[in-house]
């Protein structure tokens, strides 16, 4: 095995071009299990952590563009008002010395189904931005996820950062487990209010080969709160809507049964997930529900 | 491969490191410091946290390269980094890493050697930590509030609630439960644990 380290984002850039089969490590708490546990030998360890770039953010005007590398314990400090749905998914993620190494990048890297942001960053809307020494490409997150840990990366490239949508109304997101912290998700939802565009997007997790949108929920709700005019009445939302919202949901789901759950209590925890964050947010819309703290 | 690192204020080299190996493999196997636990190997049990550049990680899931010019505190430590700390700001506050001083160490044959280390027995802190065997708050709590039962857990938990205390010197239960939520004992000592953290908490706030 050859550990590369590279100093500068070029240096990686040139370095995995040379090497395609080297796996990046950044905060090591996917890969260092693989290697503690030997289900991987990698030829090349690709260390992501000297670039210190990695590590930032930058809030535009529509995006935050998040550094592959930024800690989830980051993200829950200091991105909870531009990125609350990541926030609140940051938070489930593990443990304190977890979230302190791990970050969105090595999430989307490994591509897990069951990877605590991904619900998130579908509902939010956002594109990874993958780089070779070919050039770069906006990938959008809806075609990122390719199958059970698969990803639409090409041998030779890098994630350097994601582009996420600043919230433009409330986000929720909702896990189940067996306890507070690390949990696995058995699975997830995220949802998030797009007031400016009258839209509402979804995130499934750990219910389908890939974290998949729910969109047929998305279009019957879009439709339905138009029709109803809620987006300015900011009347509460009819309960058949809610259900038959949750119910595309679960619909959504092609789950499988593991040990951490059965395919049809998964589908039946997203529909309750479903329900539950379309009530928390529309309540937040309204302008008197809960705050995005500590709701997950 | 070669690595570099600072741990617990002295300057280490290890030599011949596999390029898959953790810092936990470093620290117990190479460096003769096994107070950090291997349990888990997956970052579930938290009994080999210690501090990176000041943040708490799980030592087993830093590959031993990624260390290479960063600073380590171990539970080996955690006395003198405690004192020091309390010595540059006296009441509360981080200690910049800067102001902690180094030894030289060309040779890695510093720490503690493997056999010594194999013989050590639990008695009040011997030559291998620099201090005169005082423990620190947070240790000395876990002892008097009985929060030690087979002690697997106790490294890790000590050097996540030292952290704790440093960021948040008057945590509430719902801080200490978080902060220490990656951290199991298996012996299900928990309020004890609690209980302890509460204590250094309060005699820290006695004290300022």
């Amino acid at each position: 095995m050859d550990f590369l380290r590279p100093a500068r984002w070029e240096e990686a850039l040139a370095a995995k071009a040379e090497h395609p089969t080297a796996v990046p490590i950044a905060g090591g708490t996917d890969v260092m299990v693989e290697i503690n546990f030997d289900h991987r030998r990698p030829e090349y360890l690709l260390d992501l952590n000297r670039i210190g770039e990695l590590s930032e953010w930058e809030v535009g005007q529509e995006n935050v563009r998040l550094g592959a590398c930024v800690p989830y314990s980051h993200i829950m400090e200091h991105l909870r008002a531009e990125l609350p749905g990541l926030a609140l998914a940051s938070h489930t993620v593990a443990s304190p010395q977890i979230r302190n190494r791990g970050g969105v990048g090595g999430n989307l890297g490994t591509a897990s189904p069951a990877g605590d942001a991904h619900p998130a960053l579908l509902a939010a809307g956002a594109e990874v931005e993958a780089e070779s020494v070919r050039g770069t490409r906006m990938i959008p997150i809806d075609a990122f996820y390719t199958g059970v840990k698969r990803n639409a990366l090409a041998p030779d490239e890098l994630i350097r950062a994601v582009h996420i949508k600043k919230a433009d109304g409330p986000q929720q997101y909702s896990k189940v487990g067996t306890r507070n912290a690390m949990v696995i998700a058995v699975c997830a939802f995220g949802l998030a209010l797009h007031p400016e565009t009258r839209t509402v997007r979804t995130g499934i997790g750990s219910a389908a080969p890939t974290p998949v949108r729910a969109k047929e929920a998305e279009e019957f709700l879009n439709a339905a709160l138009e029709e109803g005019g809620f987006w300015d009445s900011r009347t509460i939302i009819t309960p058949s809507i809610a259900k038959q919202f949750a119910d595309l949901a679960a619909g959504a789901c092609n789950p499988i049964d593991d040990v951490r759950g059965t395919a049809s209590y998964r589908r039946h925890a997203v529909g309750i997930m479903a329900r539950r964050t379309l009530g928390w947010t529309w309540e937040s819309y309204r302008g008197n529900g809960r705050s995005t703290e500590g709701a997950a | 491969m070669r690595v570099n690192f600072t741990v617990n204020g002295r300057r280490y080299e290890a030599d011949d490191v596999w390029e898959g190996e953790s810092l936990l493999y470093v620290l117990r196997e190479r460096m003769g410091l096994p107070g950090s636990k291997n349990a888990c190997e997956q970052g579930e049990c938290g009994s080999c946290t210690v501090r990176l550049d000041g943040v708490p990680v799980c030592s087993c899931l830093v590959a031993a390269g990624q260390v290479e010019g960063r600073e380590v505190v171990t539970v080996e430590g955690l006395a003198d980094f405690a004192a020091r700390r309390s010595q540059a700001h006296p009441g509360r506050g981080h200690l910049p890493h800067a102001e902690r001083s180094g030894g030289g160490c060309a040779s890695g044959a510093c720490g503690t050697a493997l056999d010594k280390a194999r013989q050590w027995e639990a008695e009040p802190a011997g030559e291998e930590t620099r201090d005169t065997g005082e423990l620190s708050p947070i240790q000395q709590a876990f002892i008097d509030a009985g929060a030690v039962q087979c002690g697997f857990c106790t490294p890790g938990l000590l050097v996540a609630a030292d952290e704790l205390l440093e960021r948040n010197p008057e945590p509430s239960d719902a801080d200490i439960r978080e902060a220490l939520s990656g951290n199991l004992c298996r012996c299900t000592g928990y309020e004890k644990i609690l209980d302890a953290v509460r204590l250094a908490a309060a005699r820290a706030e006695e004290t300022v």
